[in-house]
């Protein structure tokens, strides 16, 4: 079974965002970027797959700037076989990316498609979905378990109310939850194997998506700012502060 | 034109998500209907048609929309989708799944986890685990939303009475069947709708502990339980207690956060809360740059404490 797998570059978790004061976007200059937690949760299952004899063939897609060439290495030093970019300047938004995968889907001729659930940068949770719409297959989101057995997968889902197991034929889209599994750190070795390792670039063009945004962003602002609070020295006079002052007990 | 509310139940009863989706579908477009898809479920098509502001209440009952599949609904919403300028869903698991399927198949953008509506077209939403609000413009003919219910109250439950046709269901999409589900037992208010959130961390150590600590600290204040990454990951706590960017968003009259660091993940999801409590024996603790009330205090005299006070 041939996996795709795709993967966001995104800002890295652990940075402190910062808003532009005038309203254009995020300030992305010199901030350290790295593939999409969700996506690294994404590879590391494909390649459980490959070592359980379960997948035969990871490839690894990114579409966006030049720059995800270098997510595609860590995807390939974490064990995708290959690693196809999709380059472009233009802004994304998931309608397109999911468009995009679509077409390598069946470039490739995959029977499993795994995607992180969302990316931490415009939190939409969109693109597997869509993606699994446009390609006419099952989709089973949120994944915290996943197994293959034949022509279909059970999936375990993290959902409202505690878990839900489903059935899913595939060909299916898989979208993956933080429990899934614990992505391996990636080794030297490994990231030199990477380098040497097939990575092909194409355009929106080649594959005949029209990318073109249907939201407008107008503006980006920060959130309402909390007011300070204060430190109480004991659990008395919490509770009477949260009785009297606060109000909420 | 009109807006259709996708409804969140169980077949039985209509969930609360439902309410505050179709609060924010009033503010798109005065004419809202409600679709009820799913199997036996005439008693939620009736509860949807109390709800008020609802114009109308279709019903589309049968077996294979009963478990809420993302294939065979979205194939549903979609043969209705035609009449209808908005779509909207709760920001639920339920909806999260749906929504960005039926946009798709319809080929429009999808607006995720609305917190305003400034006009039919232009929405407000959370991104980068809500550090930034971004206002967005949509250009396409059909907008597909999925609402942050913490964003809008919810209608009144009753007062209105709007007419339930009958829909015809749309086939099984045949993609996908259900297994089974394992619901994590509550008899406490549910987390996204309660009043007061008590969550727990990490600091706590051990699901016994969690248990031992916080389960008499939310039966005193009659609260929700809920749980950080890091405590659901130890196995602390059920996945379906963590609040956070990819858990449950709450933005209950009080949250009181013990043995939470506060990472960025976790005041995502709740530093929409009216009144923020933080209890951690780590007085740099990021938490208390969010807290109304800090107490740098070892939680395991402290909550007892309090339990004992209160």
């Amino acid at each position: 079974m041939k996996v795709l797998v795709a993967v966001k570059r995104v800002v890295d978790y652990n940075v402190k965002i910062r808003v532009k004061s005038d309203g254009s976007g995020i300030d992305t200059a010199g901030v350290k970027m790295s593939m999409n937690p969700f996506d690294e949760i994404a590879v590391e299952e494909a390649v459980r797959l490959k070592e359980a004899g379960a997948a035969s063939d990871i490839v690894a897609v990114s579409c966006g700037v030049a720059a995800c060439q270098e997510t595609l290495r860590t995807a390939m030093a974490i064990g995708a076989d290959r690693g196809v970019l999709v380059e472009t300047d233009a802004e994304l938004q998931p309608l397109a990316v999911a468009k995009l995968l679509a077409a390598v889907a069946k470039k490739e001729g995959v029977d499993l498609v795994i995607l992180g659930k969302q990316a931490i940068d415009d939190d939409s949770n969109q693109t597997g979905q869509m993606l699994a719409a446009l390609l006419g297959w099952s989709q089973a989101t949120f994944a915290s378990r996943l197994q293959i057995d034949g022509a279909q997968a059970t999936v375990t889902r993290e959902v409202d109310g505690g878990l839900e197991t489903i059935a899913v034929k595939l060909p299916a889209v898989i979208t993956t939850d933080l429990r899934l599994n614990e992505p391996r750190y990636v080794t030297l070795p490994n990231i030199m194997k990477a380098k040497k390792k097939p990575l092909d670039t194409l355009k929106p063009e080649d594959l005949g998506v029209d990318v073109t945004p249907r939201l407008k962003t107008l503006k980006v602002v920060e959130p309402p700012k909390r007011g300070a609070g204060v430190k109480v020295p004991d659990v008395a006079t919490l509770i009477s502060r949260l009785k009297t002052e606060a109000k909420v007990i | 034109m009109t807006a259709l509310v996708i409804a969140e139940h169980d077949n039985h009863s209509l969930k609360p998500s439902t309410l505050h989706t179709i609060a924010a579908a009033l503010q798109c477009d005065p004419q809202v209907h409600v679709l009820v898809a799913g199997s036996d479920c005439a008693a939620v098509a009736q509860a949807a048609a109390q709800a008020a502001g609802v114009a109308r209440v279709l019903c589309a009952d049968a077996p294979q929309l009963a478990a809420g599949l993302a294939e065979t609904t979205a194939a549903q919403v979609v043969a209705l989708a035609p009449a209808y300028s908005h779509i909207l869903a709760p920001a639920t698991a339920f909806g999260k799944n749906l929504a960005p399927r039926v946009a798709a198949l319809l080929d429009v953008a999808q607006i995720s986890d609305i917190i305003h509506v400034l006009s039919p077209d232009t929405f407000d939403r959370p991104i980068y685990a809500g550090n930034a609000i971004a206002t967005v413009q949509s250009i396409d003919a059909v907008k597909v939303i999925t609402v942050r219910t913490t964003g809008f109250d919810a209608v009144a439950a009753s007062g209105g009475s709007a007419p339930v046709e009958a829909v015809a269901a749309v086939p099984d999409a045949g993609l996908s069947t259900l297994v089974g589900r394992e619901a994590t037992k509550n008899e406490r208010p549910e987390l996204t709708s309660a009043k007061i959130v008590v969550s727990g961390g990490r600091g706590l150590g051990s699901k016994e502990n969690f248990e031992a600590v916080m389960t008499p600290l939310a039966d005193k204040l009659g609260a929700a339980l809920g749980a950080s990454r890091a405590a659901v990951d130890a196995g602390y706590a059920p996945n379906d207690w963590q609040v956070g960017q990819t858990g449950k968003i709450v933005a209950p009259q009080l949250y009181v956060a013990v043995g939470i660091s506060g990472a960025i993940q976790h005041l995502a999801g709740m530093k929409d809360s009216k009144v923020i409590v933080a209890i951690n024996k780590d007085e740099e603790a990021p938490i208390f740059g969010v807290a109304d009330y800090g107490l740098v205090a070892d939680l395991f005299t402290a909550v007892p404490e309090m339990v004992k006070q209160l």
